[in-house]
């Protein structure tokens, strides 16, 4: 292949690796931020919320010139055009890991009660969540497309915790009626960690189409 | 319907075989585009749809190709009738050095038509279709030789036109041509597949995105894949025509 074109496509994948790491980071500290209820940690990631966008934006125009210039088909159209919808869920991603941290510095809270937190499984979200950006950046990187489709279950267990947070903190709430704008902010904080295994269950689904030509969207073959 | 097929076709120059066990069907009204890189028998292989390749010393067919159902190389094939079933447009602009209206007349006047009223009518419809009328309608009596290369290949496909061919073979038409002119030719191409097929050879990937509705790409005198032009330029089967296209090649 003409060296140039295949210089431009690495550093493509490059810099969407380099947004994958720094939006897993994001949410890594947005874990610490809610588990331990630390602001300093949550303003952190607020403040890098802009080296998100601005990366989104960077991407997003390099895969824009790329196309423009090279005119890209068959394997490296699926690749530009992975990447382009990659980097959005990414992008996304970032955006609930600060709308955690936003939830974090604003709640009045200064302690968790351990029984509620181990009850709604919080802990276990952020690990599944941090599971799946982790071996789908790993399934990237090998392009390796059984490896994708390997995460996509793990969207289940997000459904499920999600569910069960509903109603176990509708009743904390009753029980304690002081903890009711908590309750719900905290809700706010398991949507988005159930929204963000949809955006990667769609990165999941983009790691095959580049790879296998495969379109898993809207099929409802998690397994394919 | 198939409008062309070709049956295990291998062709010889000489003790070079240039066409290997080539088998495929081309559909009435198509377009469909061969691509390959230079040497791998796509243009030898549109020659043979019109027997172009008859008088290269040497050369030597197996195999069938079939056009409308009859074998094009059968015992009693009358060439000049064939070629008037299958037009031709080459790569380079080739007017004959006579006035633009002989040019498109060429053909009708070839074959025996004498009417002059039909014959003005036929070259105002063949230059009409070929979306040259406008520019040369006032100068028809023009040496050929006074258009711009891109008027002069449209030229050549208004004379290939004029004598109502079922199929137009073309050659790397706009190779030689500007981008504006080149545009032309492609609309041309999309605008006349309603009345023929066409089969063109090409070395620019989007044109033959643009314009086939069918491509098959040639290597080393193989045809490796062929397919809806859509399969070929977002998700081709063969590794080869991946890396072809993608210019992953060697």
């Amino acid at each position: 292949m003409v060296k140039f074109v295949e210089t431009e496509l690495n550093e493509l994948k490059r810099e969407v690796d380099q947004m994958w790491s720094l939006v897993n980071s994001q949410m890594e500290q947005a874990r610490d931020a809610v588990i331990n209820l630390d602001k300093n940690v949550a303003q952190q990631i607020i403040v890098r919320e802009r080296r998100v966008d601005a990366f989104e934006l960077k991407i997003d125009s390099d895969v824009e010139d790329f196309i423009a210039l090279f005119t890209p088909v068959a394997v490296d159209l699926r690749f530009v055009l992975a990447m382009l919808k990659i980097n959005s869920d990414l992008e996304r991603i970032g955006d609930y890991a600060h709308g955690i941290a936003r939830f974090v510095n604003d709640t009045g809270a200064a302690t968790f009660d351990a029984g509620l937190m181990e009850e709604l499984r919080v802990k276990d979200m952020f690990s599944i969540v941090l599971d799946m950006l982790a071996e789908l950046q790993e399934a990237l990187r090998d392009e390796d497309p059984v490896k994708a489709t390997s995460v996509l279950s793990k969207d289940d267990q997000l459904d499920q915790i999600n569910k069960s947070s509903a109603s176990i903190l509708s009743r904390y709430a009753k029980e304690n009626p002081d903890a009711i704008p908590f309750c719900l902010g905290f809700a706010g904080v398991f949507r988005k960690l159930e929204r963000t295994g949809d955006h990667l269950t769609n990165i999941a689904e983009e790691i095959v189409f580049y790879i296998d030509a495969k379109v898993l969207k809207h099929t409802g073959l998690k397994d394919a | 319907m198939e409008k062309i097929e070709a049956k295990d076709v291998n062709f010889y120059y000489g003790d070079f075989q240039a066409l290997k066990h080539i088998s495929m069907s081309i559909p009435q009204n198509k377009v469909v585009a061969f691509i390959g890189p230079s040497g791998c028998g796509k243009s030898t292989f549109l020659r043979l749809f019109n027997r172009m390749n008859d008088l290269v010393p040497g050369a030597r067919l197996d195999g069938e190709i079939l056009i409308d159902s009859r074998n094009i190389y059968a015992p009693g094939i009358q060439v000049d009738e064939l070629r008037k079933e299958v037009g031709m447009v080459f790569q380079r602009p080739n007017p004959f050095p006579k006035s633009i209206f002989e040019n498109v007349a060429y053909g009708l006047k070839v074959n025996g038509v004498r009417d002059k009223e039909f014959i003005a009518h036929r070259v105002e419809e063949a230059l009409k279709g070929a979306a040259l009328w406008n520019e040369v309608k006032d100068k028809l009596n023009a040496s050929a030789f006074a258009l711009s290369g891109g008027q002069q290949q449209r030229l050549c496909i208004a004379r290939a036109m004029a004598v109502s061919p079922s199929v137009l073979l073309m050659d790397e038409p706009a190779s030689a041509l500007d981008p504006i002119s080149t545009a032309k030719i492609e609309e041309l191409i999309c605008e006349m597949r309603d009345q023929v097929t066409i089969v063109i050879v090409t070395h620019n990937m989007q044109q033959a995105s643009r314009v086939s509705d069918k491509t098959a790409f040639f290597y080393m005198g193989e045809m490796v894949e062929y397919d809806d032009t859509k399969v070929i330029f977002t998700n081709p089967h063969k590794e080869a025509t991946q890396n072809y296209i993608t210019g992953r090649f060697g």
